[in-house]
């Protein structure tokens, strides 16, 4: 920084020229992961990455207070925003592949080096040989020569972008509510139009209540021995992850009756222990002792 | 290395911003590629800055920074609209102005 004192220079550091080129690889592959993963994300980690890597940027550029905005703005709000985004839209929904409009990605793929080539050619025939540095600008600290520029040649923009943050917030909530049509059933109601429709009179047993394990993607068992697909959370539910092990307990439920049949016809106990031989494990330590 | 190389990162970025808005379906998806977009442009501006000695190149990004902020509260919360009107966050399902 200090050869930049000079009123023009033509050279940036060495230790400046490796980081550029260490971290704009990184900061191209990043792009491109954003533009070629599948799942969104995965696009937004890679763009978050790239973003951090514009920070550094910033920073080898004498622009200090951009550089710590752009963390915490970028990565640290905007970000965060996308990825709260992507869970209220559904993590899993992965873009489809197939075109609608024929030939679109190669059209688009063509524009866009047409385009790059445009830019590169223009910043080719550029005469940028020498450049001027900051060093003079920030003498007295980046923050504060921004800030002697925001409030006096640009503070008409400054109040402006106010008004328009106003502006996004309130625009933001009109948009994203929703004004309720019908009023909100009470539990009083929905229990008693659950009994007048006489379906599912009783409240909903709870994941692996009456099945053998509590894991959630088990259903709960009604008492007539059916899964209850309700009690399960409706992402498993989705994804068609639901384990049902109904018929597993009904066949160890036969297999547990047989025994006991079997035990009764041998006729070594008395008949009135029998009906309490709902834990076979149990009762057969029991009979060893015996 | 002459600071010159950093606009032609922040054009390369753009582009690939650019090829991702077009190939892109998800609107999620675009919406980050419009971003990496204005990422880009703000690398360019820091970088005149650089190139010009002076800070209003910081400022234009400075500038730019706050109204990506914006736009992307709005922008979120039209996808997270759309999202509850179609169950889709897909831009060919936007082609109805109205349900």
């Amino acid at each position: 920084m200090s050869t930049t004192l000079a009123a023009a220079s033509t050279a940036t550091s060495t230790g400046e020229a490796v980081q550029f080129w260490v971290l704009g690889t990184v900061a191209v592959l990043g792009a491109l992961g954003t533009v070629l993963m599948r799942r969104a994300v995965h696009a937004a980690l890679c763009l978050a990455g790239t973003m951090i890597i514009l920070a550094v940027f910033y920073l080898a550029n004498g622009a200090y207070f951009l550089g710590m905005v752009q963390v915490v703005v970028y990565t640290g709000a905007v970000m965060m925003l996308f990825l709260f985004v992507l869970m209220l839209v559904g993590v899993s929904t992965s873009d489809t592949l197939e075109e609608t409009i024929k030939g679109q990605r190669w059209l688009a793929v063509a524009a866009g080096l047409g385009f790059g080539v445009l830019l590169v050619g223009g910043l080719g025939n550029a005469s940028l040989s020498t450049f001027n540095g900051l060093a003079e600008a920030n003498a007295e600290g980046n923050v504060q020569g921004l800030a002697r520029l925001v409030f006096t040649k640009y503070v008409f923009a400054f109040e402006i972008t106010g008004a328009l943050l106003v502006t996004a917030a309130v625009a933001a909530m009109v948009l994203t509510h929703r004004e309720r049509t019908e009023r909100r059933s009470t539990q009083r109601e929905m229990a008693e139009k659950r009994v007048r429709e006489n379906r599912q009179v009783p409240p909903l047993p709870a994941p692996g209540v009456y099945a053998r394990h509590n894991a959630v993607d088990i259903p709960g068992l009604l008492p007539d021995g059916s899964p209850s697909e309700l009690t399960v959370n409706p992402t498993l539910r989705g994804r068609g992850q639901v384990r049902d092990v109904s018929d597993e307990a009904l066949a160890d439920l036969a297999a547990l009756e047989q025994r006991t049949q079997e035990y009764l016809e041998r006729g070594e106990r008395p008949a009135g222990n029998a009906g309490r031989d709902a834990d076979g494990s149990g009762d057969r330590d029991k009979e060893k002792a015996k | 290395m002459n600071p010159v190389n950093y606009l032609y990162l922040a054009a390369l970025l753009f582009t690939i911003g650019a090829a991702g808005v077009l190939v892109r379906r998800n609107a999620i998806i675009v919406f980050m590629c419009v971003e990496l977009m204005l990422n880009a442009s703000n690398l360019a501006l820091v970088t005149f800055s650089r190139l010009h000695g002076n800070l209003d190149g910081q400022i234009m990004a400075f500038f730019t920074m706050v109204v990506a902020a914006a736009e992307v509260v709005v922008g979120l919360a039209i996808i997270v609209t759309f999202f509850r009107s179609r169950h889709s966050a897909s831009v060919d399902d936007a082609s109805l102005m109205k349900l």
